[in-house]
């Protein structure tokens, strides 16, 4: 007996530039009552689709060209659209990927909450709202009685998530679908919210759609998993099958990338000049009475960078990593403290700076899509800092990018392309190749990988290993996820609310020894399925 | 309300104030510039230059620019706007009676296109791609392509003069009763409502259809809501902001740029009495006019900002 039946799911796309395509290419997926089912893959890949067909809805561009989608005795794929409405909420719910942008900000989250029982009429208010109470409850939310009056803004994102959760169960679905329901949420917040879905779908006997791009994180709430890649199912099979007995190649790279290989020959700290050096640095945002800004984003945070090596910086949002990069290559200038590269001081601003300066000190920008001119050729991008910084022009500087672009391993062709031509990993290596072309001595890397897919990211970390042993670079590494830290980096600097917390080796960090670093390493899921559940209960967020 | 929201107002209001400032200085500089002089116009080719130079002492017109500017702007906040070059009379009696008019037109034709801009622009909205929403955007896109004059004529040609039905001019006629005023101003409103509304119709249905993107009204529709639900209860409060600006820059329109309407009716509005004041070189009443023109618009801009920053929940609560 199944509860939901996906048979032969073909999805056709239109493109921007008018172009047909096929995204989900013939499909098929049993959904048991009580079951959840992961479906795993990187962007592209089509499980959001196959997700959304579920409740008979297709992204804008998109259709169902053939193929059935059964969901409790509907065919969500053909039926009259009035049909598929009064499922929608009652038998298939659905958990959104960011529930900050899911929630109508205009509206008391409560009202937004049983908007579902209004919508079905499924039962008076005053009871949808002493539901909610309880399910609030179920989903360990601080102040379940008064939670709901509130507005999307005054409540956290680990918050908001699990208020989504809320709004999907609040009609007593038989299926649920999480779309991505923890991508947005930090390491810490992730377990409990995790945790607060397992343990409700489990007391209410629900069906679950789980659509992730990481594995440990299914591995934890998943029953069985299917592996999706360019729209059709690679493998699929038990968690514990795919983690430990998968056979499909493509799930075994995925497995791979999750496990990063760790950093071979680092160079021994040296007692000479460090490549840079932070003393004491202070600064924050927006700028007071008295010459201290109003928001202290770092405070007094010192780090060390010798030549070769790298530094991983690592800690949830709002830590002030991101700032640290920031206040490094001087675009918030810092108001207290030093910053020495190579031995030497630098002008807390950018635009102090020596030219000189600027050119040994490189950052590579999180989003390499708003941080690449889109209306500029690729050839143009990296060449715009030889004629900068080095005056290269005309044959030699073609001559020049030709080198770049091989370095990042990018074809010569694709000198000629726009931004928006290529694939995100693509402009990330471009967004590399350009703080290349300044011959660097330090690239700060603020987040580089995060936006990538798994296996994308870690081929992007295997060139950022190669170019340092050809150029002899040194990295400052920022990200939140500590296994790519951990691949690349030497020593790895815990912040937390703009300060440091500790500076481990990176293949000594089970020896933490402060708290916090010990629960935010410990709070990254393993690719284990009894995990989660092993893991001590903490007091909410 | 909370201490910040205060803030963001007064700080509106502050800065009308300072705009309105502006605007005088412009407004008095610009009419310095007109050519011609009012003390010639006034006494014609015969007079003599002790004559001419007499009343040019008397209406102290010779004395600096900058010290009449002052001498203005200080009667100005007094409330006082001095008196016609042309005829002694206060400038504020002269527009009084004239600005009531202009008013009364804009408040008819905006209290008529306001709910039907609104109602067209939410429906064509929600049934965006039907035949209705495409016959709407048509139309909306006729109107706003064909100049007033041209529909102002053709109203007064097939109304006035074919079917008979309405008077082709506004004032002077018969108000007596209810159904005589109806008449009298059904013209000039239809007209400018035509005008005034295709912009808010367009404004509408783009602002509404710009929120139906967002993240979470594709959520209510997975919570099985029909399409008026997404656009009434989670498109249209988040498009607020938007709209009400859309609707306070058409309407401002009603307050400066009738003067083709009020000419073509022969409407006695504050337009064509700036117009007249031009011919006769004025300077005092057209600084009055145009200073209550931009009192308006700066009117209607602040409101619709305060009301945008109200419907900010982020700032409510």
């Amino acid at each position: 007996m199944t509860l939901a039946q996906i048979r032969d799911l073909r999805v056709g796309a239109t493109t921007d530039s008018g172009r047909k395509v096929q995204i989900i290419r013939g499909v098929s997926l049993d959904i048991a009552p009580g079951e959840i089912v992961a479906l795993i893959g990187e962007s592209g890949s089509g499980k959001t689709t196959i997700a959304l067909s579920l409740m008979g809805h297709c992204r804008p561009g998109c259709h169902i060209a053939s193929g059935s989608v059964m969901v409790d005795g509907v065919d969500m794929a053909t039926a009259p659209e009035r049909q598929r409405a009064a499922l929608r909420g009652t038998t298939v719910a659905y958990v959104p990927q960011s529930a900050a942008a899911a929630f109508n900000p205009a509206t008391r989250l409560i009202d937004q909450v049983i908007e579902v029982a209004r919508i079905h009429d499924l039962m008076p208010m005053d009871q949808a709202r002493a539901k909610a109470v309880e399910v609030f409850r179920a989903l360990a939310l601080p102040d379940p009685e008064t939670i709901g009056d509130r507005y999307p803004h005054q409540v956290s994102g680990g918050q908001l998530q699990r208020l989504a959760a809320a709004m999907a169960l609040i009609g007593d679905p038989k299926l649920v679908i999480f779309d991505e329901p923890t991508t947005a949420l930090d390491v810490t917040t992730q377990i409990e919210v995790l945790r607060a879905f397992k343990s409700v779908m489990k007391a209410g006997g629900m069906a679950g759609v789980y659509v992730s791009h990481d594995l440990a994180v299914v591995a934890q709430i998943a029953d069985r998993i299917v592996v999706l890649k360019g729209g059709e199912v690679q493998e699929e099979g038990t968690a514990d099958q795919i983690l430990h007995r998968a056979t499909h190649p493509y799930t075994k790279s995925l497995l791979a990338a999750f496990h990063p290989a760790p950093r071979a020959t680092a160079v021994a700290p040296s007692k000479t000049v460090a490549a840079l050096e932070v003393q004491n640095v202070t600064a924050g945002y927006g700028m007071g009475r008295d010459g201290q800004p109003r928001k202290i984003a770092l405070e007094n945070v010192s780090c060390r960078l010798d030549k070769g090596r790298n530094l991983g910086v690592i800690g949830e949002s709002g830590s002030g990593k991101s700032t640290l990069a920031r206040a490094i290559a001087g675009l918030l200038p810092p108001v207290k403290g030093r910053i020495m590269l190579d031995g030497h001081l630098m002008e807390p601003s950018s635009r102090a700076r020596s030219k000189e300066d600027l050119r040994r000190l490189q950052i590579v920008f999180q989003l390499a899509d708003t941080a690449l001119n889109p209306a500029q050729s690729v050839g143009d991008i990296i060449g715009r800092p030889l004629t900068f910084y080095h005056g290269t022009k005309g044959a030699a500087r073609q001559a020049r990018v030709a080198q770049l672009l091989d370095m990042v391993r990018l074809p010569q062709a694709m000198r000629h392309r726009l931004p928006g031509e290529l694939s995100g990993g693509q402009k990330q290596r471009v967004n590399l190749a350009r703080a290349l072309a300044a011959d660097p001595e330090v690239i700060l890397c603020d987040e580089i990988t995060s936006a990538l897919d798994t296996v994308v990211a870690a081929s992007v970390i295997e060139l950022l290993k190669d170019l340092q042993r050809d150029l002899n670079l040194s990295y400052v590494f920022i990200s939140h996820d500590l296994s790519t830290v951990e691949a690349i980096c030497d020593e790895v600097m815990v912040m937390h609310h703009g300060r440091v917390v500790e500076t481990l080796p990176a293949d000594r960090l089970t020896q933490a020894r402060d708290p916090y670093s010990k629960l935010l390493f410990s709070s990254v899921p393993q690719l284990d399925t009894g995990w989660l559940d092993r893991m001590p209960l903490r007091a909410a967020i | 309300m909370n201490p910040q929201v205060l803030t963001l107002i007064l700080g509106r209001i502050g800065v009308a104030v300072v705009t309105l400032l502006i605007v005088s200085l412009i407004v008095f500089a610009a009419t310095e510039m007109l050519p011609g002089d009012v003390v010639q116009i006034l006494l014609g080719q015969a007079a003599t230059p002790e004559a001419v130079a007499g009343l040019r002492q008397a209406m102290n017109l010779d004395q600096p620019a900058i010290m009449r500017f002052a001498g203005w702007l200080g009667g100005l906040a007094q409330g006082d706007l001095g008196h016609s070059y042309a005829n002694r009379m206060a400038v504020a009696e002269l527009i009084g009676g004239r600005l009531a008019n202009t008013l009364k037109l804009a408040a008819l034709t905006a209290g008529f296109s306001v709910p039907i801009a609104l109602m067209l622009g939410i429906t064509t909205a929600i049934w965006r791609g039907s035949l209705f929403d495409r016959a709407v955007s048509s139309i909306v896109v006729a109107v706003i392509s064909v100049p007033e004059f041209l529909v102002a004529t053709l109203a007064v040609l097939v109304f006035a003069v074919w079917l008979g039905w309405l008077p082709a001019l506004s004032f002077g006629g018969d108000t007596s009763d209810i159904w005589a005023v109806l008449r009298a101003y059904a013209m000039p409103v239809i007209t400018l409502s035509f005008v005034v509304s295709a912009q808010m119709i367009r404004m509408t249905r783009a602002a509404v259809i710009e929120t139906l993107k967002a993240p979470y009204v594709e959520m209510a529709f997975l919570k099985g809501a029909s399409r008026s639900r997404m656009v009434l209860r989670h498109a249209l409060p988040n498009a607020i902001g938007p709209i009400v600006n859309a609707m306070a820059l058409s309407l401002s329109y009603l307050l400066g740029g009738v003067i083709i309407v009020e000419t073509i009716f022969n409407y006695p509005g504050i337009a064509k009495l700036m117009v007249d004041a031009v011919s006769t070189r004025d300077l005092p009443l057209i600084q009055g006019c145009a200073m209550i023109f931009c009192l308006g618009y700066l009117t209607l801009i602040t409101i619709a900002d305060v009301v945008a920053i109200l419907a900010n929940p982020r700032l409510r609560h």
